[in-house]
């Protein structure tokens, strides 16, 4: 009988990312049998001792795991559910996530949900509700199939707060079937507050009229200590790296200030920051989007707005 | 060279989002009236991916095809403008309501019966539903590997080497061929056909398939995931417009809130 949770934890630089700990919250809350998690990797068994909050702990810790293939670790992940027998299996809708979810979900005869925000068990049985239509429209969606697969989209969930670490439980597979191979691998640099876990993001869209526009939105991020978004009309028009790029096909964000300058706000843009607890919309079209989801708003044109709330913050900061 | 590019047409995305209704009921979109389907976002710009490939080396053969309703041709033909070469439409009434891998267990089967087919390039998920899963479903069902969200695709001496674009590096994935590609923004815009080549377009051969003609039944295709609502989120905030003659006292109106509100 197929039992329990597992989750696909991730780790980087030897830690636990977050998107692991709300899987792991997410997974215990539903009530749905033991939460276990699954580490794939290369050396990552110092980092499977770091997770906490579920019973049992699979890693697979192999060479040909180094880099993600979706080949390696689709099969090294099949591997470890035929061993768990799941009922339920959850990853972050991250970049592997996204990549092996379906793959893993053809090789265990069953579907997957993706990019879910919310998880509900009924009549024993998991329910899922997730965006769709660019985040115009929400489709709630059960399984005929087990164990039901779901990609979960980060912030979403509360973290799992403290618990302890879970048995270590190694798990072999066979490489000899990985038919894809890395060969390169770029990594895109930036400087100063990283954009997923920044408290604030300035974000500017195509109204900013190119490049030099986001002078000043650099000046106010630097000024609250803040990171630069931008919309995909920006990084498409290679104003700003795509590493910037906040929303469906970016980055999800959900700092305590959002601020989004010249940006009309369309759907696919808000499913990536409207987990933000305050945005501040700074646009000149008073019917633009973006209002419809900000706490406080400017109809104006950012080349006079921004130099002078710059100023205006400046000075109120200094008031103390 | 024989390549495969699937496109899938849909609701026009480019709409205000207070168009956008939904049928609850039926759980379905309701588009807005005479706003013609299209053809979905990144489904172009893998036509524009094959397209390159063609441009490299003539030989290469590309076929568009797609599972819909028969108003799907257009998506078709609008890739055949562009310059593919056949048009394949699989269309039947028991195709309504596919979940993703009825889907691609369609296309997959019309790909065997092709037979010849080295690469198939889907988007990188279809602007509908946002899902991002056909390509791979794809690539399981005929048994080769794939590589997501591409930023270029080439190919050569039997491998394709794609730049993969994630939201913090660039990858360059080699893989034996056949395989899957599913292709991403960063490729770049989609050529834009000229008047001459959407009328020969609609000279190109087109395929129109039925399940029995790709071997398959309604059995095989019973939905795994199942949709049980669709409807659209009530967002309740209410703006808070900063009042001022200049933009200094607009922006100092905000700045005073933002410090009241304890954000800055
Ligand atoms: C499947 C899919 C996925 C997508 N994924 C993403 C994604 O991940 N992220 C994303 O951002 N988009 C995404 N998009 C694109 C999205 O639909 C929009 O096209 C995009 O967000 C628009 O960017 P923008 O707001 O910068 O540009 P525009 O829509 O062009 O808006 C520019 C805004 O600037 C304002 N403006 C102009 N001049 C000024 C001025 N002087 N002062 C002040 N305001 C000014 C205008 O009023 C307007 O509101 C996706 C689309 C699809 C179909
Ligand atoms: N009905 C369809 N006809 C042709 N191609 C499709 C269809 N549905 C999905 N696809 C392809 O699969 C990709 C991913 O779709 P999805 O998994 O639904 O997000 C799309 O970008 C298309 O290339």
């Amino acid at each position: 009988m197929p039992n329990g949770v597992l989750i696909l934890a991730e780790a980087e630089g030897g830690e636990i990312v977050t998107v692991t700990k709300e899987l792991i919250g997410a997974a215990q809350r539903l009530g749905a049998g033991p939460v276990s998690a699954m580490l794939l990797g290369s050396g990552v068994e110092a980092a499977a001792g770091k997770i906490t909050g579920a019973e049992k702990v699979y890693v697979v810790d192999d060479p040909a795991l180094a880099q993600y293939t979706n080949d390696a670790y689709t099969q090294a992940a099949a591997a470890v559910a035929q061993k768990a027998d799941p009922a339920i299996v959850l990853m972050g809708q991250t970049n592997i996530g996204r990549d092996l979810a379906p793959a893993l979900a053809f090789k265990l005869g069953t579907a997957v949900a993706m990019d879910t925000i919310a998880l509900e068990m009924k009549d024993g049985g998991l329910h899922t509700t997730r965006p769709a239509y660019g985040g115009n429209a929400r489709a709630v969606n059960g399984f005929s199939t087990t164990p039901a697969i779901a990609t979960v989209r980060p912030k979403s969930q509360d973290p799992v707060e403290g618990g302890s670490a879970g048995a270590v439980e190694k798990v072999a597979f066979d490489a000899s079937g990985v038919r894809t191979k890395v060969t390169a691998r770029t990594a895109a640099t930036s400087e100063g507050v990283r954009l997923e876990d920044a408290d604030v993001v300035i974000a500017g869209g195509r109204g900013l009229g190119g490049p030099e526009g986001f002078a000043k939105v650099e000046e106010l991020a630097k000024l609250l200590n803040g990171a630069v978004g931008a919309s995909r009309a920006v990084a498409d028009l290679g104003w700003r790296p795509v590493s910037e790029q906040v929303g469906l096909t970016g980055k999800v964000v959900s700092p305590t200030l959002y601020v989004a300058v010249a940006i009309s706000g369309a759907s696919q843009h808000m499913a990536g920051c409207s987990g933000s607890k305050n945005i501040v919309a700074i646009n000149k079209d008073a019917d633009a989007n973006i209002f419809k989801a900000a706490r406080f708003g400017i109809v104006g044109d950012f080349a006079t707005v921004l130099p002078a709330l710059v100023e205006a913050i400046k000075k109120v900061k200094a008031e103390g | 060279m024989h390549i495969v590019v699937c496109v899938k047409q849909v609701p026009d995305w480019d709409i205000p989002p207070s168009s956008f209704k939904v049928d609850e009921g039926a759980k379905k979109v309701v588009p807005p009236a005479g706003v013609a389907p299209v053809v979905s976002q990144f489904d172009a710009i893998a036509v524009e991916a094959a397209m390159r490939i063609k441009d490299a080396d003539a030989s290469t053969k590309v076929t568009v095809m797609s599972l819909g309703p028969a108003t799907a041709r257009d998506a078709i033909k609008n890739g055949l403008a562009m310059g593919a070469d056949e048009g394949a439409l699989l269309t039947d009434d028991v195709f309504n309501n596919l979940d993703s891998l009825g889907t691609a267990n369609v296309l997959a089967a019309a790909i065997k019966k092709l037979g010849d087919v080295d690469l198939v390039l889907t988007g990188r998920q279809a602007v509908d539903w946002d899902l991002g899963v056909t390509g791979t479903y794809i690539a399981e069902i005929i048994g080769a590997p794939v590589v997501t969200f591409a930023k270029s695709v080439t190919v050569s001496g039997g491998n394709v080497t794609v730049e993969r674009v994630l939201p913090d590096a660039v990858e360059t994935v080699e893989s034996p061929l056949p395989a899957v590609v599913t292709v991403s923004n960063e490729l770049g815009e989609p050529r834009y056909p000229k008047l001459q080549q959407i009328m020969a377009a609609t000279k190109k051969p087109m395929n129109t398939w039925a399940a029995a003609d790709v071997g398959l039944d309604a059995g095989a295709l019973a939905p795994k995931l199942t949709l049980e609502a669709l409807y659209v989120p009530v967002v309740d905030t209410k703006v808070e417009l900063m009042e001022g003659d200049t933009p200094e006292e607009q922006a100092m109106a905000l700045a005073r809130r933002l410090k009241e509100a304890k954000l800055i």
